[in-house]
């Protein structure tokens, strides 16, 4: 499903943070955006997924829902937002009970995203009993249970450490490469961007403006390959140029001014 | 090779692990001595009785009956009191966390009543119901009600933001938001008013008792008092520390199994 956003500003109250921002997300892509601190990315995200009302312009679709879609804009968190009370399973099964499905298809529906990312064996843990990495696994079941149509990633990563976060990242690619699902994903990591997205779209600090589109051309297959090394190094140090005296601005505003 | 000093450690303390015979050792210990107390004549046995003649005491209320029957009328009244004043105060409490309307009725409101001392009403709910069970019960209800709304309302305040807004951008319905996330979010912090309002209870069960009833465990103390009768108060007095621990003892149990995911 494709997803327009069409002239986006949003205000809180007297603060501006966004400013007629306009993009398209592609069906099947992966659209990284990057931003400097407090730039509005968040704010962004949450206007595209129907979780905050703009203050002005318009999020549309087109397109078909891919089959078996129980939930068309799924978010996964930052923190993870699990239920500690709820063990791995009942924390992917929330995102069913309401959809009435009979028991069996759902516990089906349920084993079967738990073992796409590997937490079949832990599926009566409780969260807090689970590794960053592993809770992020279970935000990323509960996500792909309900067959997307688009995810919303806000810095899924970015509470996790080095390692985790390099193993996660290939869990990503392999699950977009199975289920072609159109992700658009916050980061404050340039690597994770180029390591993940088909394009990334650099934002302006507040109030946001989309400041520049830029493809990543080499294929996301081969991005681990040795051999394009140098040119996703040279992409993400141009990445930086773009929002280094951005950033460095950012970085001195008083939060909330 | 030049001199070394080990590095002095400068950890420990400040980590009081519980001593598991002590608590015991101490009962043992002060019931010992108010014994010896007794025995020798330094506690007048009009005043004080001695633990001996508390259990002797004990042995005869469960002998004539009379134990099971104060028991049995003053856990009804809790029991009942208890379960009205929660039921409400989880619902008023519930509205509060979740409607800026009952919000803004109802805090100002609550803070109002709930300073006052619910067993002065005791008189107005007398003439209300009459001097038998309900009014009783009412005092008991009204006591636990108040702590109950503001703790059920504080807990689900408390739940985090980011969890409901998990649940919408799921898609679950209001309802569902509030039985699958609020409420269960805010267990713990109910489940510690429950500590307080149970307290209450008993505090107003005892009070109501001695105001005006013929059974209950208040009566029992004050009907023995206003006879001089102190072994049989002592008595009394014992059973409603053990009721207390009752209570305590089957929250702790309670807390430990539905809050077993902490
Ligand atoms: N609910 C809110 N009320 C008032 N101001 C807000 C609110 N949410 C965000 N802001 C402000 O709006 C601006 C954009 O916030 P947003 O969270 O979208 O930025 P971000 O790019 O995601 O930041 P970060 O990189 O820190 O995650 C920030 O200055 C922030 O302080
Ligand atoms: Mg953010």
């Amino acid at each position: 499903m494709d997803l327009i956003v069409r002239e986006v500003s949003h205000r809180y109250g007297e603060l501006r943070a966004l400013e007629a921002v306009s993009l398209a997300v592609r069906a099947g892509e992966t659209l990284a955006l990057i931003g400097p601190s407090g730039c509005g990315k968040s704010t962004l995200l949450g206007i595209m997924g129907g979780l905050l009302q703009p203050s002005e312009g318009e999020v549309l679709t087109s397109g078909p829902l891919p089959e078996g879609c129980l939930n068309p804009f799924t978010y996964i968190f930052q923190d993870f937002a699990l239920l500690p009370w709820r063990t791995v399973e009942g924390n992917v099964s929330l995102a069913l009970e309401h959809h009435g499905l009979g028991a069996g298809e759902r516990a089906e529906r349920v084993a079967s995203a738990l073992a796409l990312c590997g937490l079949a064996e832990f599926a009566h843990a409780f969260p807090k009993q689970l590794s960053g990495g592993m809770r992020q696994r279970v935000g990323i079941a509960r996500a792909i249970v309900v067959r997307p149509a688009l995810l919303f990633l806000d810095e899924p990563l970015s509470a996790l450490d080095a390692q985790t976060r390099e193993l996660l990242m290939e869990d990503l690619l392999a699950i977009w490469a199975r289920e072609r699902t159109t992700s658009i994903y916050v980061t404050h990591n340039l690597q994770e961007a180029v390591r993940l997205a088909d394009r990334i779209c650099v934002l302006s600090r507040r109030p946001g403006r989309v400041k520049e589109i830029v493809g990543v051309e080499v294929p996301r297959e081969e991005r681990a390959n040795a051999e394009h090394a140098r040119a996703l190094a040279e992409l993400q140090s141009r990445l930086w140029d773009l929002i280094r005296d951005e950033a460095a601005v950012a970085d001195r505003e008083m939060q909330n001014a | 090779m030049p001199e070394t000093r080990p590095v002095p450690f400068r950890g420990g303390g400040f980590n009081p692990a519980g001593w598991r015979w002590a608590s015991w050792i101490a009962f043992a210990a002060i019931i010992a001595a108010w014994q010896l107390s007794s025995s020798s004549g330094l506690l007048p046995a009009l005043f004080m009785p001695s633990p001996l003649a508390v259990l002797e005491a004990l042995a005869r209320l469960v002998e004539t009956g009379a134990l099971t029957r104060h028991l049995a009328a003053s856990l009804q009244r809790i029991a009942l009191g208890w379960a009205v004043g929660t039921l409400g105060g989880l619902a008023i409490g519930t509205a509060m966390g979740i409607f800026a309307v009952a919000r803004s009725i109802g805090l100002p409101v609550t803070s109002a009543l709930f300073p006052i001392p619910k067993i002065a009403l005791l008189p107005l709910l007398i003439l209300w119901f009459g001097i038998g069970e309900p009014s009783k019960v009412a005092t008991i209800a009204l006591g636990v009600l108040f702590p109950t709304i503001i703790s059920t309302y504080t807990a689900i305040d408390g739940v985090p933001r980011n969890l409901i807004r998990m649940g919408q951008s799921f898609g679950l319905p209001a309802a569902m938001i509030v039985w699958k996330i609020l409420l269960p979010g805010a267990l713990p912090g109910i489940l510690s008013g429950f500590r307080i309002s149970s307290s209450i209870a008993l505090i107003l069960v005892v009070a109501a008792e001695m105001i005006g009833a013929e059974h209950g465990i208040g009566a029992f103390i004050l009907a023995a008092g206003n006879l001089m009768q102190t072994d049989q108060l002592v008595a009394g007095v014992v059973l409603l520390s053990l009721l207390g621990l009752a209570v305590s003892f089957g929250l702790s149990r309670l807390e430990r199994w539905l809050l077993r995911w902490r």
